[in-house]
């Protein structure tokens, strides 16, 4: 079947099972931004935005995303730009296989509540797992993220 | 999961009516989970164009969709504060953001999860479910019956309460399901649910009756209700815990939240 | 110190965090094969018949592959130094498969759909073989897990295969049982730890195509390139000419990709269809089909005297290595080397025990590698007998353990698989580590505990240490290469999987060239690109990578230099370099860098300046630490809250501060999911009940409040620019330190991992029980 998908801006048409996954659609069609981590939920690391709010790709069937607005990371560039520069600051980089999706649920964050304090952060971000960093880093990052006004 | 047919109904009649005519077809809610269980289907019935995200706020009561999302039921304002926010507190305890965007109130309600936390907050609020054919039933007697119907749920309708309310799941890590879960209102009345017992929730009727039969609440009679919910409660053993700490954690929570909602 | 020991953004954030083309899928060609393997639905059993006939019909299946199709060629799958003290007893399929989720056969097929419908289709007969599935009794038992004739050992490991043990290990100094019973005080407690998971968030991933030169080019998301390359050659009979490895970015390792696991089928898909191929393990799969830690039984007896003198130390260790020996002898030798040799003043001590099979998931390389196992058993021992004396346990460790300029008699007899590598402890920085962490823990204020009236806090500690590389084995090399416009080419063995080794050698090249890191491109791990390295593992790239490149940039500086003599018309001693122009220090005449590297690029006696330069570790300094957990614990239901945990680390220099915190913070965490969180559950048929994230729990940022992480001032001569390993010791001391909090809570002893909470319910009820 046809769908629609306006992704990141971007109106493209894309032909697709009925049951595939907005993730592996994504990748055949070289978002290689978004990636497999556990194929059940559990892990955040499939996250695109469906309308600016942060799904898991990995359970979302793709016919069911008929003209919605998707989001990937290529799609916050500047956002990115500085979610990264702070990471780099607070050396929360490591392996980096997680990196977009948590931009990306930043982001969404940041639009929902910009003044989250860091245990609205951890709330917001708990279904993001990280095996790399031990999470503290990433806050004090994401804190002064949100707190940049430029 | 295999799909042989993907159907966007038009109306709740063509979602009950492919449903209950073919076998080997489903509804899909969230889909969140649905791969996880199911290996195939032939027709797969969205309820994307029923209309049935929303959530309306009447005098009384809340009406909230069954495509509603969690996370949209967790973030309403009457919701937040009704019985302590003993709902969105559920709700919030649930996985992460992520999921609860795409899961449903709904699909969690169809879906009976054994471990739901959902179900237990439902029970104690004064709520009752919505089908397209049954019409009307409460949680409890939905969650009685042998089998899930095969109806459409349209809408939950749950009465605004000002009471107190507790909420309280213990799980391994923030992402686990529940090893237990307890939910208590006490509006007019108490009303007290046990969920994940690892059974689904259900209410602790006797408990909730001794309760109400008291003018007074203290450290006595709590003692003794408590003593009647471990009694009422049938508690058991899987993977994530056992009878026997359940027990205690029944025992532990229970006297804490109902010291909670009498403050 | 400019670069080194700085604040240097990790060079490759940016561009991972953007979403840029990284990692291994992100390589795999667009109309590839899929290669999906059946697994095996019993713990152990013998393939009789394959009825695939069906599948074969498909169309789209290109072939299926059995047992039959390869020839009998044992290898290991772990990616160690050749040749492997694991034993050879793999075969790339086999007519027997001896855990649930062994590799049965292979479909390869146009499409994973048509993969999964091949597998449906194919009818396999079994016989059904009784399995040995309690590591306590697999020694010796009457079931044979590996029956079969070829399977065998490099070298002596102590492989008895038909009496289910996969290797052996026995050392003692002096006479522990004299020792012992001249003891005033003697304990003796049995521990056990579990198979923990790695949970690298990207699953094993593997792709390969023939490229224009009909040679076999494989991305894999592996720690170890270049053993990768020579396993399959092994493996397939394949050139090793004819193989080219390229690492990507790795997502995540933790060990678990020191092995090959998809690549040796989709290199034999690839190399016999020369069709390009691709495999990626399911999240199921990395859980139940790749591998763990290896599980242990580890019995510790300490004897001390009555003035609080350890003067003996008896370690017996079973480890569980499952259906296969990757990493057996060397994950156990290390629970007794890079453990025991903390407590350096003893009269005896004594190392021994099996590692054996089972028919569970195998067990191989994880972070910690044996030693976060004999770290528990020790650390918590040392606290019972502690306890026992009553004497302070900090006390205690101030006089048993090792102190700097002293050594262990250990370090000669206990090496990786073979004998080890005298040496004395030029940097040991423990005392210092337990000063200042008692002090961020606040350790007199809240030892052992303080009640209220629903919970109770208390603290715990344990120290560590672990090694820097396996000195005489392990090599890494790097070439660096001068280019016009004056900047440089780094090309390394080196993996970077993650942890930052790619910003840290380029800091370490930039450093002694004097340059700034943007001036420094590195590639890293590319079997036709980069010189060899053993690969990241043994905590061995900083200090033996980094002492490469540290060895290749000053080499290269002395031909620039060279250069800038000939240019300057001068010798050498009298040309200054800073790092951007070069003087001559007598005519004060000078030429920048960049004007010399054109030149000698372009007009003038025409050269390419590059250095390849090699490091062998002759010793493997241990990085130190001491570790404290505060802990708050509910009294009805004993939950605990981790409310703090103090890291004081002497890891050397830190040649990049934030990642060096950031490799403890999160060793800290992983350990802590050891101690705490994770939970391995079997069902009584040998199968992995706990083999997804939803059934197995991993520490989630809630559940970590608060991390205090901070190194000691420390220098070690050997290491570049005074560095020592990182990657490793962190993991080592949550399980004791958590076991020690909670009988400092609650009076009692939990001494197997995880340590739950209903554990420790069930514990306390077995002892009122028994009252």
């Amino acid at each position: 079947m046809k769908i629609n998908l306006k992704i990141n801006g971007q109106s493209r048409q894309f032909l697709i099972e009925p049951n595939e996954y907005l993730l592996d659609v994504l990748r055949r069609n070289d978002y290689l931004s978004v990636r497999r981590g556990c194929d059940n939920t559990s892990c955040g690391v499939c996250t695109v935005l469906i309308d600016n709010k942060p799904v898991p790709s990995c359970s979302v069937l793709a016919a069911r995303c008929e003209n919605k607005e998707i989001t990937t990371v290529e799609g916050i560039e500047t956002e990115v730009e500085k979610l990264a520069k702070y990471f780099g600051e607070l050396g929360a980089d490591q392996c980096g296989y997680c990196n977009p999706s948590m931009a990306l649920t930043v982001y969404s964050l940041k639009l929902e509540n910009r003044n989250a304090n860091i245990e609205e952060v951890k709330e917001y971000l708990v279904g993001n797992l990280c095996r790399c960093t031990g999470y503290v880093a990433q806050h004090e990052a994401i804190m002064k993220y949100l707190g940049d006004e430029s | 999961m295999e799909v042989k047919e993907l159907i966007r109904a038009k109306d709740a009649l063509e979602a009950y009516t492919l449903l209950n005519e073919f076998k080997g077809s489903k509804v899909m809610a969230g889909g969140a989970w649905m791969k996880l269980s199911v290996k195939s289907v032939d027709k797969l019935i969205l309820l994307d164009d029923l209309n049935l995200d929303y959530i309306k706020e009447e005098n009384e009561f809340l009406e909230i969709g069954a495509m509603t999302s969690l996370r949209t039921i967790e973030m309403h304002p009457a919701i937040k504060s009704m019985n302590s926010g003993i709902l969105a507190k559920a709700i919030k305890s649930i996985m992460g953001v992520q999921v609860r965007n795409i899961a449903t109130i709904g699909g969690s309600v169809m879906g009976r999860f054994a471990f739901s936390d959902l179900l237990g907050a439902l029970l104690v609020l004064d709520c009752r479910l919505y089908f397209h054919d049954l019409q009307e039933i409460t949680v409890f007697d939905f969650l009685q019956m042998p089998k899930v119907p095969s109806d459409i749920l349209l809408n939950i309708k749950i009465k605004k309460t000002a009471g107190k309310g507790y909420f309280h799941k213990v799980s391994k890590t923030h992402l686990d399901f529940s090893l237990l879960n307890i939910a208590i209102t006490k509006n007019e009345l108490f009303r007290i649910a046990i969920g994940s017992r690892p059974q689904t929730a259900t209410l602790a009727i006797n408990t909730a009756n001794f309760l109400n039969s008291q003018s007074e609440i203290n450290e006595e009679t709590i003692k003794k209700a408590v003593e009647i919910a471990c009694d009422e409660i049938k508690v058991s053993t899987n993977l994530r815990a056992s009878k026997e700490y359940r027990e205690v954690l029944l025992k532990t929570y229970l006297t804490r939240g109902l010291e909670e909602v009498i403050k | 110190m400019k670069v080194v020991n700085n604040l240097t953004h990790s060079i490759d954030g940016m561009g991972i965090m953007k979403g840029r083309k990284a990692f291994t899928d992100d390589f795999a060609e667009k109309d590839t094969l899929i290669v999906k393997v059946m697994r095996s639905p019993y713990a152990y059993a013998r393939i009789l018949k394959i009825d695939d006939s069906e599948a074969r019909k498909l169309a789209g299946i290109e072939m299926v592959l059995t047992h039959k199709d390869f020839k009998r060629i044992p290898f290991t799958r772990a990616g160690q130094g050749y040749p492997e003290p694991s034993p050879h007893d793999k075969f790339v399929l086999d007519e027997y498969v001896r855990y649930i989720g062994d590799e049965v056969l292979a479909v390869v097929g146009r499409s994973d759909e048509i993969c999964d419908k091949a597998l449906s289709l194919i009818k396999v007969e079994y016989e059904v073989l009784e399995p040995v599935l309690d590591f306590e009794t697999a020694k010796d038992n009457p079931i044979v897990i590996h029956p079969e004739n070829e399977i065998h050992e490099m070298f002596d490991i102590g492989f008895k295969p038909k009496r289910n043990i996969a290797a052996s290990y026995a050392m003692e100094i002096g006479d522990v049982k004299k020792t012992l019973s001249e003891c005033d005080y003697v304990i003796k407690e049995t521990f056990y730890t579990q198979a923990q998971a790695h949970v690298m968030l990207e699953p094993h991933t593997v792709n390969a195509r023939m490229d224009y030169q009909n040679r076999l080019c494989i991305y894999s998301a592996t720690q170890t390139p270049f053993h990768v390359r020579r396993i399959i050659s092994q493996g397939l009979e394949i050139p090793l000419s004819k193989i080219r490895v390229i690492k990507p970015r790795v997502g995540g390792g933790f060990g678990g990709k020191q092995a090959i696991h998809g690549e040796m089928l989709v290199a034999y898909v690839t190399y016999k269809t020369n069709k390009p191929a691709k495999m990626i393990y399911s999240r199921k799969e990395v859980f139940e089909s790749s591998y763990s830690r290896h599980p242990m039984r580890i019995e510790m007896t300490l004897g001390a005297d009555k003035n609080g003198k350890l003067k003996a130390i008896n370690c017996e260790g079973l480890s569980d290595t499952g259906a296969y020996g990757e990493h057996a002898l060397t994950v156990f030798m290390v629970t007794g080397s890079k453990v025991l040799p903390l407590y350096n003043k003893v009269d005896s001590v004594r190392f021994a025990g099996d590692i054996v099979y089972t028919n569970h998931t195998p067990a191989g390389a994880f972070r910690g590698y044996g030693a976060i196992q004999g770290n528990f058993a020790l650390e918590s021992a040392v606290d019972i007998l502690c306890e026992k004396m009553k004497m302070d346990p900090i006390l205690f460790r101030q006089i048993n353990m090792m102190k700097e300029k002293e050594t262990s008699p250990i370090f000669a007899i206990m090496g990786e698989g073979t004998a080890g590598t005298a040496m004395i402890m030029e940097t040991c920085k423990l005392e210092e580590c337990i000063e200042k962490g008692m002090d961020l823990i606040g350790w007199k204020d809240k030892y052992p505990r303080i009640e209220s009236k629903d919970k109770i806090k208390s603290v715990g500690m344990a120290i560590a240490m672990q090694g820097s590389g396996i000195p005489y084995i392990d090599m890494g090399s790097a070439t660096i290469k001068l280019n016009d416009d004056g900047f440089y080419n780094l090309m390394v063995g080196a993996t970077e999987i993650g942890q930052g080794s790619d910003t840290v050698l380029t800091q370490i090249a930039a450093e002694e060239l004097m340059t700034t890191v943007d001036k420094v491109v590195i590639y890293s791990s590319d079997t036709d690109l980069t010189p060899f390295d053993v690969g990241a593992y043994a905590s061995s790239t900083t200090y033996i990578s980094g002492n490469a490149v540290w060895k290749a940039a000053k080499e290269l500086k002395k031909q620039m230099i060279v250069e800038a003599a000939r240019i300057l018309k001068t010798e050498i001693e009298n040309i200054d370099f800073d790092g951007k122009t070069f003087t001559n220090e007598i005519s004060n005449e000078k030429i920048t860098l960049v004007d010399l590297s054109n030149q000698i690029t372009y007009s003038h006696e025409q050269k390419q300046l590059q250095v390849t330069s090699s490091y062998v570790g002759h010793k493997s300094p241990p990085p130190f630490m001491a570790g404290f957990i505060e802990i708050e614990i509910d009294k009805a239901t004993y939950e605990i809250d981790i409310l703090n945990y103090v890291s004081v680390v002497d890891c050397g220099t830190t040649i990049n501060p934030m990642l060096a915190k950031g490799q403890v913070d999160g060793a800290i965490v992983q350990g802590l999911g050891m101690a705490h969180f994770e939970e391995v559950i079997y069902g009584a048929n040998g199968k992995l009940i706990s083999s997804d994230l939803l059934n197995y729990k991993i520490p989630t940022r809630l559940d970590i409040k608060k991390l205090t992480t901070v190194f000691v001032d420390s220098y070690e001569e050997t290491g570049p620019f005074g560095a020592k390993s990182v990657g490793e010791i962190g993991i080592d001391t949550p399980p004791a330190a958590l076991a020690n909090a909670v009988a400092n809570a609650l009076g009692i002893r939990i001494t197997s991992l995880p340590i739950t909470s209903e554990k420790i319910f069930k514990e306390i009820r077995r002892i009122n029980d028994e009252k």
